[in-house]
């Protein structure tokens, strides 16, 4: 059952991911990767609302491996997200490789904050 | 070189979303391999008593690490069907890392009133990740450079 749910939830999230990125990108022509980093503060923002809902006993494990450890894990990415960093790097785009990195990493942590926030103000 | 998640270009008419059910399928079947495997190491290898979430670190590492390898792969060195890049690399890596798990393990090592290993873990993945995606590529690239090209003319490239 477990495996179930998190494999079904992979194969939710990837595609959403996909699906994401390419709709990004038929929008914008741009070099900075918007896609890989819409995704993954929006994944962050996800599993931070669901942690809360955990949390507060709104949501249960299953749940957790459903939307948490499946649908999010898939649908945010570390490997695209340093790939796509590495090549703004070595394309000489020096500045928005660095911006990537640290943009990222602090949408992703902030989006947590906000999503235990709305938890918070929705199951206590 | 085009990134892992870039859209497969549409083979006969460029309608927005023509020829993209076969792409977003092996997405999908790729997706639900790369987060089964990422929960077969969380239930191996469970995070211990240090609190340092080694396994999301390594799973997170080892993607960047293959990923570097792979894209060399089918972009310098074979000509791979279009459904192989949205499988692997947007698919199953993509499934396996993950970008939500490491920022609310953060959170929750801060919230735990140990930010110092929240910090170190914060930039110690960000580190290892970037590091082990540059060293796969850059092997790669050499070992494409010495190497004599199968399947194609020398000198040639393919996209």
């Amino acid at each position: 059952m477990n495996w179930v749910l998190v494999i079904l939830g992979g194969m939710i999230g990837a595609p959403l991911r996909y699906l994401t990125d390419r709709a990004v990108r038929s929008r914008h022509d741009t070099d900075f990767p918007w896609g890989t980093f819409a995704v993954n503060a929006g994944g962050s923002f996800v599993l931070g609302t669901l942690t809360g809902a955990v949390t507060a006993g709104a949501a249960d494990s299953h749940l957790q491996l459903l939307l948490g450890t499946g649908l999010c894990g898939a649908l945010t990415t570390y490997s695209t997200f340093s790939y796509e960093t590495l090549r703004l790097a070595q394309g000489g785009a020096r500045f928005l490789a660095a911006a990537n990195a640290v943009a990222s990493v602090t949408a992703g942590l902030g989006a947590v904050y906000v999503g235990l926030a709305v938890a918070r103000a929705l199951w206590s | 070189m085009p990134s892992p998640d870039a859209p497969v270009a549409d083979p006969v008419r460029p309608t927005p979303w023509h020829g993209q059910a076969p792409v977003v399928a092996v997405v999908a079947v790729g997706g639900g391999i790369g987060a089964g495997a990422r929960y077969a190491a969380a239930l191996l290898w469970p995070t211990g008593t240090t609190g340092f979430p080694w396994t999301t670190f390594w799973v997170n590492v080892v993607g960047c690490f293959v990923i570097g390898l792979f894209m060399v792969a089918i972009t310098e060195r074979w000509t791979a069907h279009r459904l192989v890049r949205p499988f692997f690399g947007t698919g199953v890596l993509g499934g396996f890392t993950t970008f939500s798990t490491y920022a609310v393990d953060i959170q929750r090592l801060i919230e735990e009133g140990r930010p110092a290993t929240g910090l170190a873990y914060l930039a110690a993945t960000l580190l290892a990740a970037l590091t082990a995606v540059r060293l796969a590529a850059t092997t790669a690239e050499r070992v494409v450079r010495t190497s004599p090209a199968p399947r194609r003319e020398k000198g040639k490239r393919s996209s």
